[in-house]
């Protein structure tokens, strides 16, 4: 479903993405692990569109998708919730999951979305004409990948969606995506919290300054002896 | 009994004058919320108006009401034109090249109006005529009142616009979080442009509104105005809507009070005055809020 083809990524002089390639397919889950800076969040942000790589292609449903600038990218069907959830503070929770919806022409379509969503996070439903800021992180993680969903996309780009929450949240949120991932959506996870990543995961990638340095099956991985005592606490 | 109706008289007249610099705080305001710029060229936008009024009134003999929508349109085209060839290139250059650039564009426009029409004031016919209106004994400015009313009518019409429709939710965003706003679709140099637009249309209307209250217009008619519409926006709060129209009305309401009861030499200086006191008080002026982040 989706292809990424010896990509690579330039920040000024730092070559930050070293030609990395990588593909997921219809209805996997695949985890992006590795440490802080290691170029993961790169990673996404080059996929959806929010930076241009320096060279390599990325193909999603065999169309190039390789600069294409976001918001033409999140119409084709790949939904991005971004590290640190930036949700729009100021606005309610009702209107971020309308923006969700911003490319979605069709009414009713946006209404059933809207039920759907509200359905997998019954605490957005309280909470839906407070305005986003003054959600707790979990509730705010919620309304960020609320807001994603509302365009029914076919592939979920998650970026640290467990960063600075409770661990009883974190499986919250985890579960939700399982079940997003029963329901067919195809997801790209990337995650410093490698032991949860890789439990709901089919495969992953490990990054290392900017090269993939390992991949593999999600289980395969969780007993490699290297994998264990650099991202998993020995 | 003489003093409450020169009050009531000059506050009227403030009224007027500050609807006048709400209008052209909101152009300021907008574009610095969702472009993260200063457009300083923006007064000279007005003047762009205003003679755009005057040749089409005087000139080529159209009616007032046609010199308006000739203003509205000129204007808009203008602000748009400007951030497509000035200010798009520099998305990503730092903020001081883009101010510079914006002080560049403002030197530009004066230049090329003072080789158009040379450096003598034009008269500007009057667009809004109206004799002055008794109430309870009192004498009111019709010009001060209709545009008291239009600038109102424009600010219910520009709140509705933003809060309650899709585009203007868009704008929210775009203001709050480019990069989250393109992520759900949101074309975000359209966006921009689409507030030059606004910001250049309302500026239009300030400048056929200001000409009519003063009657001619030169090269240099938009700077003071502009940097008063400036400081309007920056006393309200800049980046809030609401904050540029509370800002432009109570900087009008200062000045012409100022003029009336203290000194008209001083005037600006006791607006600027109180520029300086609000923000030592409150930083981030009246409406303006702090960033409240949550990791």
């Amino acid at each position: 479903m989706l292809k990424v083809n010896d990509l690579n990524v330039h920040y000024g002089a730092i070559h930050a993405i070293k030609g990395i390639s990588f593909e997921v397919n219809e209805g996997e889950i695949v985890s992006l692990i590795g440490a802080n800076g290691a170029g993961k969040t790169t990673t996404l942000h080059s996929v959806s569109g929010l930076l241009k790589s320096s060279g390599g292609s990325v193909e999603f449903m065999n169309k190039n998708i390789t600069g294409l600038t976001a918001d033409k990218i999140v119409r084709l069907g790949i939904g991005h919730v971004p590290e640190g959830r930036r949700v729009f503070q100021e606005l309610t929770v009702h209107e971020n999951l309308e923006l969700g919806a911003f490319a979605v022409k069709d009414k009713n379509f946006i209404k059933k979305e809207y039920e759907r969503v509200m359905e997998l996070f019954p605490r957005l439903k309280e909470r839906r004409k407070q305005l986003a800021g003054t959600l707790s992180g979990g509730e705010q993680q919620m309304l960020a990948m609320g807001r994603a969903l509302m365009s029914n996309p076919k592939m979920l780009l998650l970026d640290e969606p467990s960063m600075g929450l409770a661990p009883i949240i974190v499986k919250d949120i985890f579960e939700i995506i399982k079940s997003c991932n029963d329901e067919g959506m195809t997801v790209l996870l990337v995650e410093q919290n490698a032991k949860m990543a890789l439990s709901i995961s089919s495969r992953a990638y490990v990054l290392e300054t900017g090269k993939i340095v390992m991949s593999g099956e999600a289980d395969k991985l969780l007993n490699d002896d290297n994998v264990k005592k650099a991202y998993l606490g020995g | 009994m003489q003093g409450l109706v020169t009050f009531i008289q000059q506050f009227i007249n403030g009224l007027s004058l500050g609807s006048v610099y709400a209008l052209m705080a909101l152009g300021y305001t907008m574009v610095y919320g969702i472009a993260k710029m200063l457009n300083f060229a923006h007064g000279d936008i007005i003047m762009v108006g205003a003679y755009t009024v005057s040749v089409v009134c005087s000139i080529l003999g159209m009616s007032p009401i046609f010199a308006v929508l000739a203003s509205a349109v000129v204007c808009t085209t203008l602000g748009v034109t400007i951030e497509k060839i000035a200010y798009k290139p520099l998305r990503s250059a730092s903020p001081l090249a883009v101010l510079i650039t914006a002080i560049g564009v403002s030197y530009f426009l004066q230049s090329v109006a003072l080789l158009i029409f040379g450096s003598n004031a034009k008269k500007v016919p009057p667009v809004v005529s109206l004799n002055s209106i008794r109430v309870a004994n009192i004498d009111l400015s019709g010009v001060a009142l209709v545009i008291i009313g239009v600038t109102v009518l424009i600010m219910i019409c520009l709140s509705l616009f933003i809060n309650c429709t899709k585009v203007g939710k868009a704008m929210l965003a775009v203001s709050e979080d480019k990069g989250a706003a393109e992520l759900m679709g949101i074309n975000v140099n359209a966006t921009i442009s689409l507030t030059f637009a606004i910001g250049s249309a309302l500026a239009a209307v300030a400048g056929v509104l200001f000409v009519s209250s003063y009657g001619y217009v030169d090269p240099y008619t938009g700077a003071l105005p502009g940097i008063k519409a400036f400081v309007a926006a920056v006393l309200g709060g800049i980046g809030s809507i609401p904050g540029a129209m509370l800002g432009g009305i109570i900087l009008g309401v200062i000045e012409s009070l100022s003029k009336a009861y203290i000194s008209t030499n001083l005037a600006d200086a006791i607006v600027f005055g109180v520029l300086i006191v609000v923000l030592l008080v409150k930083p981030t002026g009246i409406l303006g809020k702090k960033k409240i982040t949550k990791v």
